[in-house]
């Protein structure tokens, strides 16, 4: 699949938003962040920032942006509407929950109860997401649980990341310290999860060959041997990309080793180094890893899907 | 539309748009296969063209170039207003002058030939369907420089069909679709009668116990649905179909009763070798044949009503050592030569599979014979119940023509046709009206006259019978300009235009003053040698005036010569104006009837452009053409191309168009004028079809009712029976030239030719450019097909069909490439003695291993076409074409002849022989030769194309499109590099 | 809803025979001019003069070959274009309900009023059929001629698909499939009419008919395999003897 910036990018920032939200949510239910304004004002911002940026590109790149309110009516059948619902609805209790946190400077209570309803809001958005690439059969690479695992996990983890490096930078050691250690259990598992991710698409079964799509199997091998057009069109450049595996293996060691290993072992130092400006340092280092990480991981996560149409075109199997 | 999210918005779908505000029919010019089209308009633009459900030729389908006609109207190469040359040839600097100036000087350049000998104009047509309006101008002009395109094109075909059967395949006859069994085709990609043919492939196909058999080097197209195909090795079908003769012969699987009525099988042949009359027919005092009855005992005329003949038998009579000449036949073939063993290994077919075609043809023909139950009366007289079936048929095209031995093999598969008595049967192939014709057809070739301001005799074109029906001076020299009719190529009937350049730069035989061409694409894809003919245009003499002095020609696109000429007359396209598809000319009968069409306006002209045929006919009336000059000196068709078509008459009663004759329209074939013939013609969807009876639709070289009515029809002089001619004695006739006898002879270089070529029965010999340039160093044959969905050059410049094709690689069989070391899109060079072509692979199976072959007509020239100068036809587009060639290496002591088939003078465009080398990566990417850009005015048009966004309106119920918006464009596409194209995805694990 | 009607009233499609096709594409550029100047119109072309000339077509006509075990090979073509699925994906995920499939007769359309150019849509068709005008920022696709086929200002004989119309070999049919008694369930049935990717679960209603089996001399072809010689003397001499004093006619 044609890996478009836009759909990268809304992606990976709009799970960093949304995983942040989760925690905030968490963490204040809990108790465990004192509601500073301004820490307010930069955690829940950067986190809406994320979101809002994450959904307006993927709604400026749509074909039609002006009608994008139209998305939201099909939420019976439609992964994609009820994504698009559930991120809307979700601003509701997040809003209240900012409100509270940086006009009325309170985060318990009722606030509380609204940032916990946000944060499983958020949560059900990226399941909306991961669900919109999971349904979709001609894509097996996508059509399997690890990707809705994947989306699920890889959200909150970048968030907890992102959170901690604000956390110190705020001097909040206690709420960085659960984050860390949060980071640390996500970073872990969505290395997992990827890994398992990874092993699936490689040696899962083809569900569909060229000669199921053409009905020529029963004849033999089934080549293309003439195009119905001499030049790209929009299903070979949508859906025709292909990566070569040395170039896929390439980016996956960065998503691997920028998006996981450097983030655990930079938050894991922290928890050794702790003074002066360490902690600080070391999770800004693991959240700007952790972003050209995931944005990789990302770029391979569409880069390396291939789609049935692609059997007319001489694939072999998908 | 509300705006509520969550409403679920249902669209009204306008079921019932109206099309358009008016339909008007007319025949499609997207190629020369003439369908019927009905072309829907709306506010005056084309919203729609379909075939024409009426149409005998068509039936209402449409190919993939008829439907993209629209495109054709709106390339942006379409020439617009009359040009003349300022620059040099080739520079494509013109000036725009108008249409008066433009005349004058046409008519002051032909004007002074003419009147110092006419026959210094060359004039030479394409593949337009007006060739009896051009031919016709040219004898009235009074040069005997005249031809068409079929030299070049399948004129083989044409020779050996009328010089055997009195009709030929190309689209002058059919096999009978619905009935036939058993149909084998050679070397056919998509041909003249490209939609009858699908339409019948498709009905063979769908019934059952039937069988498709392709021929063919390549496995597309036809042959990919064929029940089976035979990769033949190129050049070999002659020796194919001989094995097969053998076997059926061996089998004595021959219809013998209808070679006895119906061939000249029976007819005695004098065997005395060295005799002047060695090889000729034994005749009677009045000069009929003569054939030896078994039942009477004696030799008795061969057109007898009752006769027993023999079939062999070496017998003296009137003091004449005679054989029948079937013997003479059945000696040749049943030759240990020509068993399927002995051919296997040239031809590639393997011996079993030879003995079971024969096998299962003779099966066919003779076991599952089909009765038509329907009484006829032969020539003689004789009743029959029914019309008895053989329903095997054949077909064949270029694939056979288009070889230097082509004349000889097209005969044989004729010959395999009578042997099977399967000619114009049910289910066998059949004539399509004017066809059946005199054995060849009678009319010949006038004299040159070579005097000032008179016309010729008769026609410029003809049918030789023997040495004196030649056009050569007394030394045996040809006296036209392409040796057509000459001893170089004596039956060249359709000209040999591929030769004019070459001959005129050369002043070989002699030097011409005006060259004048329409519709050929003579410096790209129509030329055998695009280098070398781009120098023949440009030569220039000593003095620095150009060896052609003067270049008139007419197209109506930029396409790749219009540069290298000097005036140039803008044409209309196909749905501008009229056109007449004539019976004096290739018509649109079919096997069960005769049939004419015309072409009307459609749209109106939107540029200062002017329907050839109309400026042609205004030319000869300023020239004072007779013809077409009244005797005051005014021109006789004011009123244009449309005012001839139905007012000039041929013979009496005889004129363009068939229908609707007589004053008030009751007549066909022959009538007066009616001056409401076009409108009839229009009324009834723009063509005009008789069927026959079903009585008359069999046999028609031998059906009575058939013959009467050809007669009646002025397509036939007189009624009398056609009979095949296997052994052919006008080619001996040739022969006995060669061999010394008779007042006029070859010149000495050119007996042994003649006498090897000249042969009265099919022979096979290796076609000439594989015997001087094949061998060991050019090891790989090249071939070129036509695209079914492109025609010629013209498709390019269509912005539908090219986005389906604009670049074309070299196929060739996955062996072939691993030999060479090369994977799908590697570059190659494709080499021999003259040049190389580069150009890129893609590996196949379906393909004879000795075999490379690409699309016909694909690569372009820089600056042609109205094309961007980046476009893929000019980058990746390539043509054979650079390394074919006209002329063949002199033979020794000999002159170098032209590289055709020495009976026809066609050109062998598929005698192409190569050596591949698998290019380095700095010379891959792009193709070579390119040429210079030829023309820097026309750009492509920038931007996308919208067609039918203001065809569709508030009346279709749907929506206005809507422009104004902010969103994902093709912009978006081109950042990420790594997009490939898919096709194969073959981006290798290295990069 | 643009959740899939229970049941269609009519299964409107197309049969495709490959054994007859012959990859004329004329199928393909009919069916462009058609539908140009209708419902979806205009099927926008970019670059059509220039480097790259592409555009928005709703069928599609690829060639392959097939080669088996022993390599035998057979060249097939092949027109691909929408199958108007029964269970179509791509209705399914659209958020909009642009892209439905009618009750009445199972065509499935896109609202080019409403889509809002997501693309969704073509991602979940396997089969490659829906094709986004990059110009108009909407999706397009096979329509089925819809306004032509109900179109009561054409002949009753122009009713039909565009490229069921042109086609020149005959190779496509268009019918109630859903319907075991129409022309089109007939032919399928007799034919072998199969599903492209059924695994995918999208229920298509247009169905392939594949290619008959050679007749080549293969195993199982019964055609006779030589003929019986009358006379095997060298050149034939014995069989012209014969010949001499024989009336054969
Ligand atoms: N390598 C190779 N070369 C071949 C062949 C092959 O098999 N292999 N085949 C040969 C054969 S058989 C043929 S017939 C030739 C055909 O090749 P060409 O004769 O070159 O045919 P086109 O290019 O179709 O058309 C010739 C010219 O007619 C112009 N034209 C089109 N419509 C009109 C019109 O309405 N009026 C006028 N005045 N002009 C018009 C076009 O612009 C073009 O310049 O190619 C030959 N060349
Ligand atoms: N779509 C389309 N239709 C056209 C044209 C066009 O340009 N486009 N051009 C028209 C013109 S001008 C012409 S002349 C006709 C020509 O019509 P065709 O004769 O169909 O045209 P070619 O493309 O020359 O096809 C020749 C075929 O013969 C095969 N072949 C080559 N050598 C041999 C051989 O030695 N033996 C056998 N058995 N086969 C061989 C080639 O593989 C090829 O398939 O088509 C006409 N129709
Ligand atoms: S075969 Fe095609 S291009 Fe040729 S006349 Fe017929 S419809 Fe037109
Ligand atoms: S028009 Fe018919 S024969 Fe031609 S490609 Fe389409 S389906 Fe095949
Ligand atoms: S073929 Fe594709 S576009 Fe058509 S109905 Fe099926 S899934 Fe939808
Ligand atoms: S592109 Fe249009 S039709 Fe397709 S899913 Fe999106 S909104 Fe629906
Ligand atoms: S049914 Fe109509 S829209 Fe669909 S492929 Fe055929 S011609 Fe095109
Ligand atoms: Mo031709």
């Amino acid at each position: 699949m044609h890996p478009a910036k836009s759909v990268i990018f809304f992606t990976t920032a709009s799970g960093a938003g949304y995983g942040m939200m989760i925690w905030l949510g968490v963490l204040a239910a809990l108790g465990e962040v004192y509601p500073d304004a301004s820490l307010g004002i930069v955690t829940l911002g950067l986190a809406f920032a994320l979101i809002v940026a994450g959904l307006l590109s993927s709604t400026l790149h749509l074909g039609r942006p002006e009608r994008a309110w139209r998305a939201l009516s099909q939420w019976r059948s439609s992964w994609l509407s009820r994504e698009g619902l559930a991120a809307i609805i979700a601003f509701v209790p997040l809003g209240i929950f900012a409100f509270a946190w940086v006009v009325m400077g309170t985060n318990s209570g009722a606030a509380a109860m609204a940032g916990l309803a946000g944060a499983a809001l958020s949560l059900l958005t990226l399941y909306c997401t991961a669900m919109i690439y999971a349904s979709l059969r001609p894509i097996p690479a996508w059509h399997n649980g690890w990707t809705v695992a994947g989306y699920l996990v890889l959200g909150p983890m970048s968030g907890a990341v992102l959170l901690t490096a604000i956390f110190h930078l705020f001097g909040q050691s206690k709420p960085a310290a659960i984050t860390s250690l949060l980071s640390l259990a996500l970073l872990a598992t969505g290395l997992l999860v990827k890994l398992a991710y990874w092993n699936l698409i490689r040696n899962e079964a083809p569900v569909s060959t060229a000669g199921t799509a053409t009905g020529l199997g029963h004849l033999g091998k089934v080549e293309m041997t003439g195009s119905p057009h001499d030049n790209d069109n929009y299903l070979l450049r949508e859906m025709g990309f292909r990566i070569a595996r040395k170039h896929a293996e390439k980016l996956r060691t960065i998503a691997v080793a920028l998006g996981f290993v450097l983030p655990f072992l930079c938050l894991l130092a922290t928890i050794y180094l702790t003074g002066g400006l360490m902690p600080l340092l070391l999770s800004a280092l693991a959240t700007l890893s952790c972003a050209i990480g995931l944005a990789a991981e990302r770029w391979l996560f569409f880069a390396e899907a291939r789609h049935a149409v692609t059997l007319y075109y001489g694939e072999q199997a998908v | 539309m509300g705006i509520n999210p969550f409403e679920t918005v249902r669209e009204d779908v306008g079921l019932s748009p109206q099309v358009g505000d008016e339909v008007k029919t007319s025949t499609c010019y997207m190629c020369a296969c003439r369908c019927g089209i009905k072309v829907h308009l709306k506010n005056g633009a084309i919203r729609y063209i379909e075939g024409n459900p009426d149409h005998p030729v068509n039936k209402g389908v449409l190919c993939a170039k008829g439907s993209a006609g629209i495109m054709h109207q709106k390339a942006p190469a379409k020439l617009t207003k009359p040009l003349l040359r300022v620059g040099e040839r080739g520079s494509g600097e013109f000036r725009e002058i108008e249409w008066d100036e433009a005349l004058d000087l046409a008519t002051q350049w032909l004007g002074e030939v003419r009147q110092r000998d006419p026959g210094k104009l060359a004039f030479f047509t394409g593949r337009d369907q007006s060739q009896s309006l051009t031919g016709w101008w040219a004898s009235q002009f009074g040069t005997h420089n005249f031809a068409a395109h079929g030299g070049f094109c399948s004129v083989n075909m044409a020779a050996g069909g009328l010089y055997t059967l009195g009709g030929a395949f190309w689209e002058f006859g059919e096999p009978d679709w619905e009935r036939t069994l058993y149909h084998m085709m050679f070397g056919v990609a998509d041909d003249h009668d490209s939609n009858p043919i699908k339409l019948g492939l498709g009905n063979l196909k769908t019934r059952q116990g039937t069988k498709f058999v392709s021929v063919n080097p390549v496995r597309t197209g036809y042959s990919a649905i064929a029940d089976e195909w035979i990769g033949i090795r190129p050049g070999t079908d002659g020796l194919f179909v001989f094995a097969i003769i053998h076997e059926l012969l061996r089998a004595e699987k021959i219809d013998w009763s209808s070679l006895a009525r119906y061939s000249n099988a029976p007819w005695l042949v004098i065997r005395e070798p060295g005799a002047s009359d060695d090889g000729l027919f034994l005749r009677a005092s009045d000069g009929g044949p003569l054939a030896w009855c078994l039942e009477q005992g004696k030799a008795v005329h061969a057109n007898a009503v009752h006769l027993k003949p023999a079939f062999a038998g070496e017998r003296t009579v009137n003091g004449r050592t005679v054989v029948p000449s079937f013997q003479l036949l059945a000696e040749r073939y049943l030759g240990a030569e020509f068993s399927p063993d002995a051919v296997a290994e040239t031809t590639g077919i393997p011996a079993e599979v030879t003995r079971r075609i024969a096998a299962e043809l003779a099966e066919t023909a003779f076991e599952k014979e089909i009765v038509v139950e329907e009484p006829w009366v032969d020539a003689w007289g004789r009743h029959h119940e029914k019309f008895v079936g053989r329903p095997v048929s054949f077909h064949a095209m270029r694939g056979i023509s288009a070889h230097s031995n082509g004349f000889h093999t097209c005969r044989a598969i004729h010959i395999l046709q009578a042997l099977l008595g399967s000619v114009d049967c049910p289910g066998g192939w059949r004539y399509k009206a004017p066809f059946p014709k005199p054995i060849p057809p009678g009319i010949k070739a006038a004299w040159p006259k070579a005097e000032a301001g008179l016309p010729l005799d008769g026609p410029p074109l003809g049918f030789p019978r023997s040495p004196e029906d030649l056009i050569v001076d007394q030394h045996g020299d040809p006296l036209r300009i392409d040796k057509a009719f000459s001893w170089e190529h004596p039956l060249a009937l359709h000209g040999m235009m591929h030769m004019v350049l070459h001959n005129a730069a050369n002043h070989d035989p002699y030097r011409i003053d005006v060259l004048f061409m329409f519709m050929a694409n003579m410096a790209w894809n129509s030329s055998m040698n695009i280098p070398e003919t781009l120098g023949y245009f440009t030569k220039k003499r000593e003095d620095g005036e150009y060896v052609i002095p003067k270049i008139i020609y007419s197209d109506a696109f930029y396409s790749e010569t219009v540069p290298y000429c000097d005036l140039i007359l803008p044409d209309t396209t196909y749905l501008e104006r009229w056109d007449c598809i004539s019976m004096l000319d290739r018509p649109i009968s079919s096997a069960h009837g005769g049939g004419d069409a015309i072409r009307q306006p459609v749209l109106p002209l939107d540029r200062d452009v002017r329907p050839f045929q109309t400026v042609l006919l205004d030319i000869g009336a300023r020239l004072g053409l007779p013809g077409m000059t009244n005797e005051d000196g005014s021109p006789k068709f004011p009123g244009g191309y449309e005012d001839y078509i139905v007012n000039h008459e041929r013979a009496p009663g005889v004129g363009p168009l068939s229908g609707w004759r007589g004053e008030d329209g009751s007549k066909s074939g022959v009538g007066a004028v009616n001056p409401d013939q076009l409108t009839r013609y229009i009324e009834n969807g723009c063509f005009w079809h008789e069927e026959l009876p079903l009585s008359a639709q069999f046999m028609k070289f031998a059906n009575r009712e058939y013959l009467q009515y050809a007669k009646k029809m002025a397509w036939l002089g007189h009624a009398d029976p056609i009979t095949f001619q296997l052994y052919n004695e006008d080619l001996q006739k040739f022969r006995l030239a060669a061999q010394g006898h008779g007042d006029i002879q070859p010149p000495e270089a050119q007996r042994t030719r003649i006498e090897t070529y000249f042969d009265p029965l099919p022979i096979w010999y290796q076609p000439f450019l594989e015997r001087d340039e094949g061998g060991e160093e050019f090891p790989v044959h090249a071939l070129s097909q036509r695209p079914m969905h492109m025609y010629h050059s013209w498709g390019s410049q269509n912005a539908w069909l090219r986005q389906i094709t604009s670049a074309n690689k070299l196929h060739m069989h996955r062996d072939l490439a691993a030999k060479h070391d090369l994977e799908d899109d590697d570059w190659v060079w494709i080499e021999n003695g003259r040049g190389r072509v580069k150009a890129q692979v893609r590996l196949v199976t379906g393909v004879n291993p000795s075999v490379v072959w690409t699309w016909n007509a694909i690569g372009k020239r820089k600056g042609a076409w109205g094309l961007d100068k980046d476009s893929p036809e000019f980058e990746k587009g390539f043509l054979l074409n650079h390394i074919i060639t006209e002329k063949l290496l002199p033979e020794k002591g000999v002159k170098e002849y032209s590289n055709s088939d020495p009976v026809t003078g066609q050109a062998a465009w598929y005698d192409l022989r190569v050596r591949l080398r698998k290019c380095s990566q700095e010379e891959a990417g792009e193709t070579w030769p390119v040429f210079e850009a030829i023309d820097k005015r026309f750009e492509g048009k920038d931007g996308p194309l919208e067609f039918g966004k203001d065809l569709q309106g508030g009346d279709t119920g749907g929506r206005e499109p809507l422009q104004e918006f902010v969103g994902q464009r093709s912009a978006n596409h081109s950042w990420v590099e790594g997009i490939r194209d898919g096709r194969g995805n073959r981006v290798s694990d290295e990069t | 809803m643009t959740s899939l009607p229970e049941k269609t009233d009519k299964k409107l499609g197309l049969v495709v025979d490959l054994d007859i096709c012959v990859g004329c594409h004329a199928c393909a550029v009919n069916c462009k001019e058609w539908n140009a100047g209708a419902k979806s119109a205009p099927l926008t072309d970019y670059d059509p003069y220039g480097k790259k000339p592409d555009g928005v077509w709703f069928n599609r006509v690829h060639t392959y070959e097939t080669t088996d075990e022993a390599g035998h090979g057979q060249t097939v073509h092949f027109p691909r274009s929408c199958l108007h699925c029964e269970d179509a994906p791509c209705v399914t995920v659209c958020p909009t309900g642009a892209s439905y499939k009618r009750e009445e007769d199972g065509i499935v359309l896109v609202n080019e009023d409403i889509c809002i150019g997501c693309k969704l849509c073509s991602w979940a068709c396997p089969y490659g059929a829906r094709e986004y005008d990059e110009n108009e920022g909407v999706m397009k696709k096979c329509t089925l001629c819809i306004d032509k086929i109900y179109n009561e200002n054409l002949p009753q004989e122009s009713r039909v698909p565009a490229c069921v119309s042109t086609c020149p070999a005959g190779a496509r049919s268009f019918g109630d499939l859903g319907d075991p008694e129409s022309e089109v369930s007939k032919l399928v049935a007799a034919r072998g009419g199969y599903d492209l990717m059924p695994e995918q679960g999208t229920k298509p209603v247009n169905k392939y008919l594949p290619p008959r089996p050679r007749q080549d001399g293969r195993e199982g072809d019964k055609a006779p395999r030589m003929l019986e010689h009358a006379d095997d003397s060298t050149e034939g001499a014995g069989l012209i003897a014969r010949w001499v004093d024989k009336i054969l006619s």
